[in-house]
């Protein structure tokens, strides 16, 4: 039912954990089945140094969460506000059909965290 | 790799002695039973003696079974059929929120075709109260179906008590017995049980064939016309393999039940004993003791099914899971709903379903390779975070 790459993101997860002093954190659920997915990032100037998710959910969003701090690690915020849910799926090799709410999951949760980071930054200044 | 299969209600191996029986009809013995000829007249006295089989371990008559070609057909036509021929008697059918869709879907269709239909609710651990199910017959209630054991939990309901409320109340018990027919003993006539759905494909036999079991004297209009097969009530050209199948499976689980239960319960007792030892925050859902010997259904709280069904099939051990991810529909269980279960919960379920073949090695390496799997999915989730602080 999955691709070859959902596996492997699904077995071998990239980027698990958390950050405890993030500068910005995405958390986000999925109201379709009841998921929810944690993500945080650590940005130096205006580039995603280091990024960690937590996801509750299956397979596809664990694999969707993992392949989303892949494309954002070292991107720029305005490159990582770009990533859609569609360029995640794509980057795994597609979803299935029924499976393609999972990655709004990971986008959702990445422009949650930069958001969350931007509005932080905002109250410092 | 490792196959171990611990999916049971959802279907079994053909038993081997199964396959043997009816070999010979998908080989040599290929005419149709309602010819005049040679070629029918093996296939035809093949047919009685499966509907023999399976009146002997249901306790009625062979002219009182049915053939049909599943569990869902039996279901659709005791519903439909009963409904149908009692249509000048009464309007209202009453059954429970716990059902296979194939009893659930046709109810609400029943409801969509100006039929009152109850859907009794369940508590926790999926029983209904049989006051409220007394309370809910009226004059003109014409059927009670509920089912015999639940397929998602092996909750098994009083079915001797329904026998006896529905027969004092003067309307027709239909029960869903698929998950139950080979796992507990079941008598009709001791049971006051109308109509008895069963299906081959749970007890050993090939997909393709069940049957109704209808008593003397209950009217029922067929699902499928045509021919004058099954003594009218149900046309087509008899499944001979699949009958001659589901006979043979009735009569090895006759000869064998007693035994295969013991084997069985034991391993699920060994299961479940071994999961809540090793694991932390498990929760059974079902009934802890009336319960069918072959069903385990647990969930693992702050992870999702799915992922843990893909963790076990990777190494080889296959059970299935209510979560809403599994569903196809995004909608978790609509049993574990009707419980009460929170959705979080039932998100985590898992139901092991064991059967004949499984051994004791097959639990212990369930017990080694279950724990892992469980400790990684919660490092990933931000629920179990919260929990351990
Ligand atoms: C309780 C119950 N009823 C009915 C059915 C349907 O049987 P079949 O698959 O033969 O249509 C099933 C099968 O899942 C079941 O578990
Ligand atoms: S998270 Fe529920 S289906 Fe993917």
């Amino acid at each position: 039912m999955y691709s070859e790459k959902v596996m492997d993101h699904f077995m071998n997860p990239r980027n698990m954990g958390e950050i405890p002093d993030a500068d910005g954190v995405g958390t986000v659920g999925n109201p379709a089945c009841g998921d929810i997915m944690q993500l945080y990032i650590k940005v130096e100037g205006n580039v995603i140094k280091d990024v960690k998710f937590k996801t509750f959910g299956c397979g596809a969003a664990i694999a969707t969460s993992s392949m989303v701090t892949e494309l954002v690690k070292g991107k720029t915020l305005e490159e990582a506000e770009k990533i859609s849910n569609k360029t995640v799926a794509e980057a795994l090799d597609g979803l299935p059909p029924i499976k393609m709410h999972c990655s709004n999951l990971a986008a959702d949760a990445l422009h949650a965290a930069i958001e969350d980071y931007r509005k932080k930054r905002a109250s410092k200044a | 790799m490792k196959r171990i299969y611990l999916d049971h209600n959802a279907t079994t191996p053909v038993h081997p002695e199964v396959f043997e029986a009816m070999v010979p009809y998908l080989k040599d013995e290929w005419g149709n039973p309602s010819s005049i000829h040679w070629a029918a007249r093996e296939p035809k006295k093949a047919i009685d003696s499966a509907r023999e089989k399976v009146a002997a371990l249901l306790g009625c008559e062979a002219n009182e079974i049915v053939f049909t070609s599943c569990g869902s057909e039996s279901n659709n036509f005791a519903i439909k059929g009963v409904a149908d021929a009692l249509r000048g008697k009464g309007n209202h059918i009453i059954t429970t929120s716990v059902e296979h869709p194939s009893v659930l879907n046709t109810c609400k269709f029943m409801e969509r075709e100006g039929w009152e239909v109850t859907f009794l609710p369940v508590d926790p651990y999926g029983m209904i109260d049989l006051d409220q199910l007394r309370d809910s017959i009226t004059d003109k209630t014409i059927l009670v179906s509920i089912m015999f054991a639940n397929n998602e939990t092996g909750t098994i309901f009083p079915v001797e008590e329904i026998g006896k409320i529905t027969r004092e109340k003067g309307v027709l018990f239909h029960c869903d017995a698929v998950q139950a027919v080979g796992k507990v003993p079941i008598d009709v006539k001791r049971l006051n049980i109308d109509l008895l759905s069963l299906s081959g494909h749970k007890l050993y036999a090939p997909k393709g064939v069940g049957a109704l079991y209808v008593r003397r004297g209950v009217r029922i209009t067929p699902l499928i016309h045509g021919g004058h097969q099954e003594r009218n009530r149900r046309a087509g050209t008899e499944n001979v393999a699949g009958i001659v199948a589901l006979g043979k499976a009735c009569e090895i689980a006759m000869r064998d039940m007693d035994e295969e239960v013991a084997h069985i319960t034991r391993l699920r007792d060994k299961l479940e004993k071994g999961i809540m030892e090793r694991i932390e925050h498990v929760k059974l859902n079902g009934h802890p003791t009336k319960r069918l010997p072959t069903t385990l259904n647990v969930s693992f709280m702050y992870i999702e099914g799915e992922s843990i069904l893909l963790n076990l099939d990777m190494k080889g051990v296959a059970a299935s899971s209510g979560s809403a991810c599994t569903s196809g529909s995004l909608e978790p269980s609509h049993v574990l709903m009707a419980m009460g279960v929170p959705p979080e919960i039932a998100h985590g379920s898992v139901r092991f379903s064991l059967g004949r073949d499984n051994t004791d090695e097959d639990i212990d390496y369930v017990l080694e390779i279950l724990p892992p799997i469980v400790e990684r999915l919660r490092s990933m989730s931000p629920l179990y975070a919260k929990v351990k602080g």
